[in-house]
């Protein structure tokens, strides 16, 4: 049974200088791939870092590890990630007459994959 | 540029002073590199991005021209890129935020004669902004005008300790100006957003608001601005704050003498999109009945400002452009690039310096991997990777001469630090478009 939670996608320095290196190098993976998460919403889940989960949006999902967010950096209830192939998998297609997919604040429901 | 001693690698050492760096909208135009031969060793005054952007274009070792993932030659390349846009029913051309301003006029060429849908990166990232200024108008300024005037300073949904980091240190909240002799201690910095991002961490108020609410907050400001009564609990219901610390934004909005608002995709990118950037343009306009009040995006890309202008001036319009019927027409929503692909319309595409095949939507990188692509970027990409035939081009503003906007639309010339083996951008596409031309007259 998932959870309900907002991922709000965005971009870091990490990505930007991982951009200039080559997307394909481990600092531009590393930063696109790895799910932060607020330490309550870890300590509740019983999560460690580098244990994996399920996302799952209206438009897609996608598996990804995740890691403890700066104490104060993310509000309980909010995902975050680097823009990249991992936001791109569950944010949907309509742009609702702009040319913009809603690719910020989505509404996805999150299952531990890890055993514990 | 200048020459200076021999450094210990045997290699001489020039520098370039003054270097403008293109990969974010600040466009920082006060960089100092040291290039020995190919390569950039160092780059003076840079921020983390800038440097990262500098010292990692080095010349690519790739062929200059892929087709189908194996070796061609550019005129090659140029014969096969001009057929795959002259055979197609319904080509886009897309991107054009990470190249110089006359590769952009050419490319808008290429669209003309081929009679494409034309799109650059705008579409996603401040396009919605550019509908709201079509709405309601901007008032805006140089960022030199904020250095030197700014004393109330908000940004909203917007990062720039990420994503442009030196915005503080040469526009917005540090330097010492003209009226502001004492830098950051004659400013007050406030950060709206949905999280307590690195920016929130500097300023001197922070107001967290709940996920999907700016165009409830802003409104709740517009009324403000007129001195209209408000319910309380349905102020803190809808955007999570109570209306005491609305009531004390807008006290200072109103005291200040120059205030600035710098917004982000933390507006055009969730609910509410065009509509929450125009409440914030209408709400600056409103705010000069009271004192002087500007607002601008922080763009991303280094000429994603250029773009814009570019595609404006030759078509009248900003982005979401159609020119199959041989006169522009304009409509987000079903002439920019994430709809064209994500409904399978578009059966060719050539993409200028952007990755889509990373950043778009699933059903739209499906469709684009499925037709005949171009693509040009100095880097190896996941889009590149899948592009039919693929230009390994050279870096604009490191190897490549030209114009780049900054994010105030301040034109700016590049001083490349070395020359590339690869053709610039520009070259590839007059040589597309000499190519097109004759055979659609």
């Amino acid at each position: 049974m998932g959870e309900s939670f907002i991922l709000n996608p965005a971009r870091t320095a990490q990505q930007g200088c991982g951009i200039s290196e080559g997307k394909f190098g481990d600092k531009y993976l590393q930063e696109v791939t790895v799910l932060r998460m607020a330490p309550d919403d870890m300590h509740r889940l019983r999560l460690a870092d580098g244990d994996r989960v399920r996302l799952t949006s209206a438009f897609g999902t996608a598996e990804a590890p995740v890691a403890a967010a700066k104490t104060d950096e993310l509000p309980v209830g909010m995902l975050f990630v680097a823009y990249g192939d991992l936001s791109s998998r569950l944010m949907g297609d309509d742009t609702h007459g702009t040319g913009m997919p809603t690719s910020k604040c989505l509404d996805v429901t999150l299952e531990v994959l890890t055993d514990r | 540029m200048s020459r200076e001693k021999p450094d210990v690698e045997g290699g001489e050492t020039r520098i370039v002073r003054d270097a403008a760096c293109t990969f974010c909208g600040c466009v920082c135009d006060d960089i100092e590199l040291h290039v020995q031969g190919h390569k950039i060793v160092q780059a003076k005054r840079a921020c983390v991005l800038g440097t990262a952007w500098f010292l990692n274009h080095a010349i690519e070792d790739r062929p200059s021209c892929l087709i189908e993932g194996r070796p061609a030659s550019v005129e090659e390349g140029v014969e096969r890129a001009a057929r795959i846009l002259t055979e197609a029913r319904y080509p886009l051309i897309y991107g054009l935020s990470d190249t110089t301003t006359e590769a952009q006029r050419v490319a808008v060429s290429i669209a003309d004669w081929v009679g494409s849908c034309l799109d650059t990166t705008s579409s996603v990232c401040h396009g919605p902004s550019g509908m709201a200024v079509q709405g309601v108008g901007e008032v805006t300024s140089t960022l030199g005008e904020v250095r030197n005037r700014g004393d109330l300073i908000i940004f909203w949904g917007a990062n720039p300790a990420e994503s442009h980091p030196r915005h503080f240190t040469r526009y917005s909240l540090m330097p010492k100006g003209m009226f502001l002799p004492n830098g950051r201690k004659d400013r007050t910095c406030v950060v709206v957003d949905v999280r307590k991002t690195k920016t929130a961490k500097t300023a001197d108020l922070f107001i967290p608001i709940t996920p999907r609410a700016d165009f409830e907050a802003v409104w709740v400001l517009r009324a403000l601005a007129r001195d209209l009564d408000l319910d309380a609990e349905q102020v803190l219901r809808q955007t999570g704050q109570p209306l005491e610390v609305w009531q004390d934004l807008m006290r200072r909005m109103k005291a200040a003498k120059f205030g600035a608002i710098f917004f982000g995709m933390g507006l055009t990118m969730t609910r509410g999109k065009h509509a929450n950037t125009e409440a914030l343009l209408a709400l600056t306009r409103d705010m000069n009945a009271h004192t002087r009040f500007v607002c601008r995006p922080n763009r991303g890309h280094g000429n994603v400002t250029g773009a814009d202008a570019v595609v404006a001036w030759r078509t009248g319009y900003p982005f979401g452009v159609n020119l199959a019927r041989g006169y522009p027409r304009f409509n987000p929503g079903e002439y920019t690039a994430s709809d064209v692909l994500s409904r399978g319309e578009a059966d060719a595409a050539m993409i200028v310096s952007a990755d889509p095949m990373a950043n778009f939507n699933q059903r739209a990188r499906q469709h684009l991997e499925s037709i005949p692509y171009i693509a040009l970027d100095p880097k190896e990409t996941p889009t590149t990777r899948h592009a039919t035939v693929a230009f390994t081009v050279a870096a604009y503003g490191i190897n490549v001469p030209g114009t780049v906007y900054r994010m105030d639309d301040v034109p700016i010339s590049l001083r490349p630090a070395f020359e590339s083996p690869h053709p610039s951008d520009l070259q590839i596409l007059q040589a597309i478009e000499n190519r097109v031309r004759p055979s659609i007259t």
